[in-house]
């Protein structure tokens, strides 16, 4: 393994003055949370650069593939690290740049580094001497000091020599938990985990929430949003999930409101049950996946309806996108698969046929006075279970002697 | 008995039998039902997916779960040819490979495609060259054996993919049926191979399993057609039980493959030697260089079928050149593609080694071959 770390360029935190601390603190324990699989980690914080160090290949290989997933990264570069001796840095050098043999013509500098002061060539004299030793093994490079397309970095630290070429986009946004905390309403469709993802992106930690109308919806529909909300926690952040059993209130609205409006009755007390659970977690926000205009319950009558039961923000980060935007965020955050499985969800097991899309807010408080929808909502949001994830999963080993 | 002829099946190993009963009794759920009992079968059936995705380092969602080797090698050609049409109908193999595929080159043939059969060398080696002359811009699949089933010939595989990848947008199918476990496959770069069969039972498997996987996102046409179960690409109930039986095998080959194959060399250069002592009376057609677990020769006038009896009547077991061809009475295609001399033809025997043999197998084929060769032959040198 020539890569001895990985070095983590911050992003918009480095602008935020004297919060800069918090942040980066928090970007390390979010690093930690998305590989707690591979724990434990060697990660050092600095002011502007994260280190991890690189024990072996399999840990690489996950660094490698999960770090761009992780909020609050700028870019990353793998480091390589050698002794200092000219001709190990030079088959080193060799080695970083055989990735960039084949392409047809590569504009390249050398950049060094040098805080051993001790070391025999001042910085540019290794420059050119590196450059010189490069260039004939790699005809297709041409030198470019304003922006070239690769650089390689020569750092000459008292331990030893560092090097890296390559630098790979991270996710950016903010850390998770730089922005405070939201309960996201996780139904098991498409677009709610979206919306969580768009929130965590801006740096807000997310604990989810979650309708479960047990025997008409099924233990399959639960195991999924468990899916969607453990797939969550690879941005960066665990996530809590709050399963509320729903069967009664949904029974309870499905009696006293009429038909029509019995789907806004329904989306009110699940606004009223999740208002309830986020005063006790200390959230700030509620987060949804409405988006205008998708369904009956999302046009601005019903928002307004549904919306009357409460003060705190609602945040509806897709509430302008297409469908078509959002299958592909969820298709590149890879909660697609996971929510196009088909199992029914309390949203879909007592829908009216031909429900209101303008539901007058007086109309349903009416019919919702008649019956103490109060008690039942205590007791749904007494009830809840909660789940934590990043979940390590048992199903592995109960199948590990057959495999 | 002692069973040399493991290139034609395997006997299952006691772990993947145990696993395989264990999993009809307790995970005998339909995986598509919605029920708990389906979604668990479904949770094993994903799980012993992955691991055949890890092992052959492609994604899950690449892992076509298949009944073996024919219908793996079927669903390929047919599927691929009929898939990429509009782009060509120009098909590319080899002489020698198994029927499996040459069967159904035959039938795409008949159907207007155009087929081209690559020739082989003394060696049972195609030429390189011969196939970039023949690479075209509407060639739409190359298929060529990784291993020769009944001599154990290696195919440069690898410089064939770079070859193909390099020159045009045919899919390069490799049939590992009688090499994964055995030699090392490279399938996870731009410049491997596009598909690769393998078979349950020819790693200690069960019969009727096997696996077509795909590097990159599969794109055949399905031929079996139903539920769209196996993501569309083979329909009718997953056979749970046996994708287990078929991942824990192919776990146990890739594990234990070190320590067999360097057997198996020990045993076929013992063999190499060991025949040589015959001098002129036996022709070696297997390589010191191919594949580690073949070892096919021929013994000059005599018929093959003379001598699997023979050796059977002292508890050895070996088959000719190939089981699936072993009933007819007209020489191999393979061995015809060699074009050896013609007194050797009718004689060839193949020995195949597996998980199960030992060094004193060896030992007692060998006592048993000479008392044979005494017998038939008369008196001999060796």
């Amino acid at each position: 393994m020539i890569f001895k770390e990985i070095l983590i360029r911050y992003g918009e935190l480095s602008t935020k003055g004297r919060n800069k601390k918090d942040f980066i603190s928090r970007l390390r324990d979010n690093v930690r949370y998305s590989f707690h699989d591979i724990a434990p980690l060697k990660i050092r914080a600095e002011r502007d650069r994260m280190f991890i160090e690189i024990e072996n290949k399999e840990k690489f290989d996950v660094l490698m593939e999960r770090l761009p997933n992780v909020f609050g990264i700028q870019s990353f570069s793998p480091v390589a690290s050698c002794e200092k001796d000219l001709d190990v840095m030079k088959a080193l050098a060799v080695e970083i740049l055989e990735d960039y043999r084949e392409r047809e013509l590569v504009t390249f500098k050398v950049e060094v580094h040098r805080t051993d002061k001790s070391f025999p060539l001042n910085t540019h004299e290794l420059q050119r001497e590196m450059g010189a030793m490069l260039l004939p093994q790699f005809p297709n490079f041409k030198v470019q000091v304003k922006n070239p397309e690769v650089a390689l970095r020569i750092e000459v630290r008292e331990d030893a020599i560092y090097m890296m070429a390559q630098v790979i986009p991270g996710a950016g946004g903010m850390p998770i938990g730089s922005n405070g905390k939201s309960l996201l309403m996780l139904s098991g469709g498409i677009d709610s985990p979206v919306a969580g993802y768009l929130m965590m992106k801006r740096g807000v930690r997310i604990d989810a929430i979650h309708f479960f109308s047990p025997p008409y919806t099924s233990d399959n529909a639960l195991q999924k949003v468990k899916d969607l909300a453990n797939e969550l926690t690879k941005f960066g952040a665990r996530v809590r999930l709050f399963v509320i059993p729903f069967t009664e209130l949904q029974v309870a609205v499905k009696d006293a409101v009429p038909d029509n409006m019995s789907m806004t009755s329904t989306r009110r007390m699940m606004m009223k049950v999740a208002d309830r659970v986020r005063e006790e977690i200390g959230a700030l926000g509620i987060v949804t996946g409405e988006s205008l205009g998708q369904v009956a319950s999302q046009t601005l009558e019903s928002l307004t309806a549904i919306n009357n039961v409460t003060s705190t923000p609602i945040l509806r980060p897709l509430i302008s996108a297409d469908k078509n935007d959002i299958i592909k965020i969820a298709e590149k955050i890879g909660t697609y698969e996971t929510s196009i499985q088909p199992y029914e969800d309390c949203c879909t097991i007592f829908t009216p046929s031909s429900p209101k899309t303008k539901p007058k807010l007086e109309k349903v408080q009416h019919f919702e006075s008649f019956t103490e929808f109060d008690e039942l909502i205590e007791r749904a949001v007494q009830n809840r279970e909660v789940y934590s994830f990043p979940q390590k999963e048992a199903k592995q080993d109960q199948f590990a002697d057959l495999l | 008995m002692i069973y040399l002829d493991n290139s034609a099946t395997t006997k299952p190993h006691k772990e993947v039998l145990a696993a395989f009963i264990q999993v009809n009794e307790q995970y005998f759920a339909n995986p598509s039902s919605i029920h708990k009992a389906g979604v668990e079968s479904n949770a094993l059936l994903t799980k012993a997916r992955e691991q055949l995705a890890q092992l052959l380092n492609t994604d899950e969602k690449n892992v076509l779960f298949t009944a073996g080797g024919t219908e793996s090698n079927n669903a390929a050609l047919y599927g691929l040819a009929k898939s990429s049409e509009f782009r060509g109908k120009h098909i590319i193999t080899t002489e020698v490979e198994h029927p499996s595929i040459l069967e159904a080159t035959k039938r795409l043939a008949s159907e207007g495609y155009e087929i081209d059969y690559l020739k082989v060398d003394k060696q049972g080696i195609i030429s390189l060259d011969e196939l970039r002359a023949k690479l075209r811009k509407d060639t739409i699949i190359v298929s060529i054996m990784h291993v020769n089933n009944e001599m154990g010939a290696i195919q440069p595989i690898e410089q064939a993919a770079e070859m193909i990848h390099e020159t045009c947008q045919a899919m390069f199918h490799v049939d590992a049926i009688q090499s994964f476990g055995k030699l090392p496959i490279r399938f996870n770069d731009e410049k491997g191979p596009d598909l690769l069969s393998i078979s349950g039972h020819k790693i200690h498997a069960l019969k009727g399993t096997g696996v077509l996987a795909f590097r990159k996102k599969p794109q055949v046409k399905p031929f079996i057609v139903g539920g769209g179960q196996e993501f569309g690409l083979r329909s009718g109930t997953v056979a749970v039980p046996q994708a287990v039986a078929m991942a824990k095998a192919a776990r146990l080959a890739i594990e234990a493959m070190p320590q067999h194959v360097e057997n198996y060399r020990k045993w076929a250069n013992d063999l190499h030697d060991f025949f040589a002592r015959f001098g002129e009376e036996i022709h070696v057609l297997s390589s010191r260089d191919g594949a580690p677990h073949i070892m096919s020769f021929s013994v000059r006038g005599l018929k093959g079928e003379v001598l699997i009896n023979a050796l059977q009547k002292r508890d050895i077991i070996v088959s000719t050149s190939s089981a699936c061809s072993s009933k007819q009475t007209k020489t191999s295609h393979v061995v015809e593609a060699l074009n050896m001399d013609s007194r050797f033809k009718n004689g060839v025997l193949r020995l195949s080694f597996g998980a199960n043999n030992t060094n004193a197998d060896i030992e007692a084929f060998k006592k048993q071959f000479i008392a044979v060769m005494k017998e038939l032959k008369g008196e001999i040198t060796a």
